[in-house]
């Protein structure tokens, strides 16, 4: 009896975890073309875990309560010792589980951009001097500068330090404090840092890459969402850690071109 | 191999300290330098715990109020170093390796007693100086990674006290690593094989392993680090040509190894405890030996899932992927065999019992974040988040501390010869447990949404959950209350526990409590079926409650 109860309730528990990966919001905004597939990802592995951690709960709570000794009952369980059909049996399907959110997980990398330094550019790069060698944050494209297309990305230079990111922008010579991007166009952030290890961090568009001094980092993304999302520091660097914050503006392509315009040192026609 | 049988010539009666002066001495006695671990160890927790709550405290508000914030960084790196390197690393591998191992292999002391009275005695200053560096121009405030340039940048001398205090653990966790291997190898009493051991002998055979391996790179990163700083070398300083990642994979190399330096013992122990209390053999042992050296290999192949985001190329980044979500393969085989051992058994509810399987539920949370937290896309939002502070005290809390707590029940009868009060371990059980979730669960909410970790302020939206889980640490900084007072009554009052209270087979509990110097005295017994429930006539399980 207390069997059938426990199983009911925990197969009601699993559906209640499904129920809320698709109905309760646990993400921020999704700002950027990378979190719609992260949130994919991320329901996924809730399900999973959810089914895994109700039943391995379920398990123990009904073993303590159906096998609890009772009062006045003495004597030893049952004399068992194993069983290898359970063992391989509780051996394959963590596998299983492992390996299909394994490859799961490499789909949705491959989908945001992760493998495209694979290519034959990689083993280009691996020649090139330590001082000149780039490494992408995940979405980042092709990682030499000279193969970015200038005309379908915006490259805008980051420099980190305590406690200020501080945006660069080469077309049009702009220095800001915050970062300006309209909203569907691929962004190419070129990162270093002046001192410590920063990280740029958005969460709205779930990336985060290191920006590391001595150590040019790059980091490609396209806003799908006009707003103001913030700029996390996550990397641990110095009493001001906490307050080293700043905005991403995402504009609609027009209001981009007139903050631009205003900005820039030479007037560009259009970006 | 006869020494193990034989009365050793050592310590000489003489110069050991009779009474309760022994703890105080460089005494050679295992059973003396476990509790000493213990309780030394506990001492800090209770140190560890005043900085985490000093951090829950700053943290009810969004502002940065509560100290200053170079005093909020030295007491994060103090709370993880503390937590790490004088707590749970000294009592789950050195005091109750040191108290049960000899027991295991039926051998009347370590292989090297006087190493291990060292190992034990570089704890005390190595702790002590740690906490006075921040009274002497501050502590150490890049964090317990001390990751450069950062911590080159910062105020030298605390740093310098860190990395000399934790090299001075390093070293005291290496000798404990050689002692651990040699006695298990070579002490074993003759007629017992290797596959006959209890399963804690094999999980400190798997931990000594990963120290003895891992420990010297940290010991000789941290070298460097130090010349980096002192003698302005440039190993890890970009500004003269060092690189910063290599420091990572340097102490990743040993620092994620540190995780099953802190969680395999814990394994062992209660592979110990579950079947004693449920009355039955633990299931699958072989299955269990596999794992543990499954987790050995597996676990020195994954540390740059700590690096997803600093700069890693994408092979690599893919291969720990792989490496880390397959350690979730060994672990698994090891909980469904610790259920596996509850089903069908005759169990008591004790303290020892639930501390346990409040162990097995925490632990299979952290496990499953943990997997989540190996897939790189998943990981690059969330590194360096509160999800991440969740997810590691969901292992090293709820899964390490939980084990130390019920090792701590289960074995009090056999250090003091008293029984714990049971009711009041019952209740330190259900706080710790409440406490400790409302604290952790509500932060990965928080790292999901942006909280990032470190910090003393935050957005205003985070600052009800924030409050939430500083409520959580308020509960478990009160659930040690009943913990202190139930072992101080019960170590002068409770109620005499005789040799063997819980029927248990393992062959410590063959001796009396609390054992002779030489732990047996006349000859070690041969114990051959540690788990041997269930096969002999029912036994009576003695009263343990005052009734």
């Amino acid at each position: 009896m207390s069997a059938i109860v426990t199983l009911v309730t925990s197969v009601m528990l699993g559906i209640g975890g499904v129920w809320a990966a698709y109905n309760v919001n646990m993400l921020p905004v999704s700002a950027s073309t990378n979190a719609p597939v992260y949130d994919e990802l991320f329901r996924v592995l809730f399900i999973i875990g959810s089914i895994l951690f109700i039943g391995m709960t379920a398990l123990v709570i009904y073993s303590l309560f159906h096998f609890r000794r009772r009062p006045g009952e003495t004597g030893d369980g049952i004399d068992l010792e194993g069983n290898i059909s359970l063992e391989i049996f509780w051996t394959a399907v963590p596998a299983i589980v492992v390996l299909f959110v394994g490859l799961y997980s490499y789909d949705i990398y491959d989908r945001m951009g992760g493998m495209q330094s694979l290519s034959s550019h990689n083993h280009e790069n691996h020649m090139e001097s330590n001082a000149e060698r780039l490494w992408g944050g995940i979405g980042s494209g092709p990682i030499e500068t000279s193969s970015i297309d200038q005309s379908s990305s915006l490259p805008i230079e980051l420099t980190a330090m305590q406690f200020a990111f501080i945006f660069h922008y080469p077309k049009g010579d702009i220095i800001s404090g915050e970062l300006h991007v309209p909203v569907g166009k691929e962004v190419s952030l070129k990162m270093e840092s002046k001192d410590v290890i920063h990280a740029f961090w958005v969460p709205q568009f779930r990336l985060k890459q290191d920006v590391i001094p001595g150590q040019p980092t790059i980091l490609n993304f396209t806003p799908t969402k006009s707003g103001n999302f913030p700029i996390i520091c996550a990397e641990l660097c110095g009493p001001y850690h906490g307050g080293m914050r700043s905005n991403v503006i995402v504009d609609e392509q027009e209001d981009f071109d007139i903050w631009f315009n205003q900005n820039a040192k030479e007037t560009i026609s259009s970006l | 191999m006869t020494i193990s049988i034989q009365p050793t010539n050592n310590p000489p009666e003489k110069l050991q300290p009779k009474g309760w002066l022994k703890y105080f001495s460089f005494s050679l006695d295992h059973k003396v330098i476990g509790l000493q671990y213990l309780v030394c160890g506990f001492l800090f927790y209770l140190i560890g715990g005043v900085l985490a709550g000093a951090i829950r405290i700053e943290l009810t508000s969004p502002l940065s109020d509560f100290m200053p914030r170079e005093v909020y960084n030295q007491v994060l790196t103090l709370h993880g170093t503390i937590m790490i390197f004088l707590w749970i690393v000294p009592v789950v591998n050195g005091a109750f390796g040191n108290y049960l191992i000899p027991f295991y292999v039926g051998a009347r002391d370590m292989a090297f007693p006087r190493l291990n009275a060292v190992a034990f005695w570089l704890i005390p200053p190595a702790g002590l100086m740690l906490i006075t560096s921040y009274f002497i121009n501050g502590a150490a405030q890049s964090g317990w990674t001390a990751y450069p340039p950062l911590s080159i940048t910062t105020p030298a001398a605390g740093q310098i006290i860190w990395i000399l205090s934790v090299l001075l653990l390093g070293g005291s966790s290496i000798f404990g690593g050689i002692n651990f291997i040699a006695t298990i190898l070579k002490l074993r009493r003759p007629g017992l094989k290797l596959m006959q051991l209890p399963m804690y002998c094999w999980a400190m055979l798997g931990t000594s392993i990963l120290v003895v391996l891992s420990t010297p790179v940290l010991a000789g990163t941290l070298i460097l680090l130090s010349f980096d700083i002192v003698a302005h070398t440039g190993f890890f300083n970009p500004s003269l040509g060092g690189n910063v990642v290599v420091y990572q994979h340097l102490f990743w190399f040993y620092s994620h190894p540190a995780v099953y330096i802190m969680v395999l013992p814990a394994f062992g122990l209660v592979s110990e405890i579950l079947p004693v209390h449920s009355r039955k053999p633990l299931f699958g042992y072989t299955t269990m030996v596999f794992s543990i050296m499954g987790i050995v290999v597996l676990g020195l192949v994954v540390w740059a899932h700590h690096m997803f985001t600093s700069g890693t190329p994408p092979w690599m980044r893919l291969f720990f992927t792989i490496a880390t979500a397959f350690i979730a393969v060994p672990t698994g085989i090891k909980f469904f065999n610790w259920v596996a051992t509850l089903w069908g058994g005759k169990i008591s509810l004790n303290a020892a019992m639930l501390f346990s399987c409040g162990f097995i539920v925490n632990f299979v949370l952290g496990g499953i974040t943990g997997v989540a937290l190996a897939q790189v896309p998943f990981d690059v939002h969330v590194h360096d988040t509160y999800f991440v502070v969740a997810h590691f005290h969901y292992i090293v809390y709820g899964g390490s501390v939980f084990v130390i707590f019920s090792s701590i029940y289960h074995w009090f009868p056999k250090f003091t010869g008293r029984m714990l009060n049971e009711n009041l371990g019952r209740f330190h059980f259900i706080i710790t447990f409440i406490g400790f979730n409302l604290c952790f669960a509500p932060q990965h909410w928080l790292g999901l949404n942006g909280m990032p970790r470190r910090v003393a302020e935050y957005d205003p939206q985070f600052q009800l959950v924030n409050q939430i889980s500083s409520v959580g640490a308020l509960i478990m900084a009160l659930s040690t209350l009943p913990f202190l007072w139930n072992i101080f009554q019960s170590f002068f009052y409770g109620i005499k526990a005789g040799n063997n209270p819980w029927h248990a087979l393992t062959p410590e509990w063959l001796t009396t409590s609390p054992p002779p110097v030489e732990n047996w005295e006349g000859e070690a017994p041969l114990v051959l079926e540690p788990y041997g429930y269930g096969k002999k006539e029912p036994i009576e399980i003695i009263k343990t409650e005052e009734e």
